[in-house]
């Protein structure tokens, strides 16, 4: 099932063109890693699908990105609700200086919940999705700048996953994180699988390798390739691939 | 005649260090013959009297209540004013020659003598708008002369929220009005509150702008309404100075004493509110 697809998606910063013609098709419910050297473009089309890079002046799209059919840069796309459906997970770990209750409940509550008790049984619910809750339960007052940048990042994880989105993007969610709390967090991908489609935009080939099951490799602004990540990285069929991931590129 | 580098660094260090030195002397002077002249006068009954005799004796009770009324009146005023304009341009204008103009204009506000700014409410609202010599008048007055002030220092505040926050909270499908509420200003609170306050201390000591527009010269009582005119310190203190013979000097320098106090405490609260953020303040 494709819950994500870009067809024939040009994106320029002005007169720079960073995307170039990019047909992408995402399967529902895996994980695809798009990789490739910085500039390549991936963060990019990873912000093309949720359309952060709006905020971004001077910011030109032509081409379609089709969500479950429905192409979001159709004139008159409600953005809120775009974004509620295709939730982001930046780089660095961004919680709002608030404490770690009132930021998983930012989402809710600004959509509308306010009943205190709802709101308590959501920040349990996900806060043990992302495996938190036996950690914090008794610091749910604590202010969640004082968390570990890995506590962090899960509960910024947590954070989007309560508003309900179908879509995580990643932009590459663990190059603050040291390498155990990497593996975890790959741990919490394979788990979040069930229930989202993930992309994760990574420069970490060998984090592509384990945790994802579609890999596209970018470079300067074209999808190169995009396969099976088995089959991309054992038996690439680009000269360019081959040479980025055996490491004699990028 | 010739030195050596050392000793031409050291005549250089000393000349800085004396024209560096010479900026506290005066601040040191008006303050110690303030304190000296000023502070036999202040009494329980200077702050909470009427001026009896023509001003020759008697409190400055009505002067200080008028004051209070001009600076709240003008923030009430110029605090929402301000921060709307300072939110406009930093969250949702698209920068063009509409918002250069906007941005432009703020500057040569900040630039406009006070007196030309007390003729200006003298024309536009006790004549034009006909709320007569009232603290409405002066304040609406005050207001546009803080306004150059506050949204200088929210436009600061504002782009000081890190963008990351606005990302969060936009790819959560909060919508920008909601991310601009709920985590943008109350973010930028602590830099406007801290401009807000530095506005109101640099016009609670104006003369100018109320002298056409609100001071009454005597008027020993208090207000009753905005549309009533009202005493004033700095005109007050201009009116003892210059316009009544026979005044004791201690009435003068107390009334100094008293209008220097509050704009100095006003400025006191804002550099306490800012440390106590900065050192909560994570990011």
């Amino acid at each position: 099932m494709s819950k994500i697809e870009t067809k024939n998606l040009d994106l320029f910063y002005g007169t720079f063109q960073a995307l170039i013609d990019v047909d992408l098709v995402i399967k529902e419910k895996m994980i695809t890693a798009l990789i490739g050297p910085s500039g390549c473009g991936k963060s990019t089309l990873l912000r093309a699908l949720n359309r952060m890079n709006d905020l971004i002046d001077g910011v030109k799209v032509t081409g379609k990105v089709l969500i479950d059919g429905k192409n979001i840069y159709e004139p008159g796309t409600d953005l809120v609700e775009l974004r509620k459906k295709v939730g982001m997970v930046f780089q660095r770990p961004n919680p709002f200086p608030l404490s770690v209750f009132d930021n998983i409940a930012y989402g809710p509550r600004t959509h509308g919940l306010k009943d205190r008790g709802k709101l308590g049984e959501i920040v349990e619910r996900f806060l043990s999705r992302v495996q938190l809750w036996d950690v914090l339960k008794d610091r749910l007052e604590d202010s969640a700048l004082d968390l570990s940048l890995e506590q962090q990042q899960r509960l910024c994880i947590a954070r989007l996953v309560a508003v309900m989105p179908d879509v995580v993007l990643m932009d590459e969610p663990c190059s603050a994180l040291d390498p155990l709390a990497t593996q975890r967090i790959e741990e919490l991908m394979f788990e979040l699988k069930k229930d989202y489609t993930i992309l994760i935009v990574t420069h970490n080939m060998q984090q592509a390798a384990r945790v994802s099951d579609w890999t596209g490799f970018m470079l300067l602004g074209k999808l190169v390739e995009y396969g099976e990540t088995k089959q991309v990285f054992t038996n690439p069929q680009e000269k360019q691939t081959e040479e980025y991931i055996t490491g004699r590129y990028g | 005649m010739k030195f050596k580098p050392q000793t031409k660094q050291k005549i250089a260090f000393i000349l800085l260090g004396i024209a560096a030195s010479i900026v506290i002397i005066p601040v040191i002077l008006i303050l110690a013959i303030l304190i000296q002249r000023g502070l036999p006068a202040i009494s329980w009954q200077f702050l909470t009297e009427m001026p009896r005799m023509g001003m020759r004796a008697g409190g400055i009770f009505p002067a200080i209540v008028g004051t209070l009324c001009l600076v709240f009146c003008a923030i009430s005023v110029a605090l929402p004013l301000g921060v709307l304009t300072a939110v406009y341009l930093v969250e949702y204008a698209k920068r063009n020659w509409w918002t250069r103009m906007i941005e432009i204009a703020i500057v040569n506000l900040a630039g406009v003598p006070s007196v030309v700014y007390g003729l200006f409410g003298l024309g536009l609202f006790v004549i034009f708008f006909q709320f007569g010599s009232s603290i409405l008048a002066g304040a609406l007055t005050l207001a546009i002369m803080e306004l150059p002030v506050i949204i200088t220092s929210s436009k600061e505040a504002l782009m000081s929220v890190p963008r990351s926050f606005r990302e969060a909270s936009l790819a959560l499908g909060v919508s920008r009005w909601q991310t601009i509420r709920h985590v943008v200003l109350p973010n930028a609170l602590p830099g406007i509150l801290t401009g807000a306050i530095l506005g109101i201390s640099r016009t609670a000591g104006e003369t100018a702008p109320i002298l056409f527009t609100v001071a009454a010269f005597y008027l020993p009582r208090l207000p009753k309404s905005i549309f009533d005119q009202c005493m004033a310190l700095p005109y007050h203190l201009y009116v003892l100075s210059t316009q009544v013979p026979n005044v004791k000097p201690a009435l003068q320098y107390g009334t100094a004493l008293v209008l220097v106090g509050m704009v100095f405490l006003l400025n006191l609260v804002a550099i306490i509110v800012r440390a106590r953020i900065r050192s909560k303040k994570q990011w």
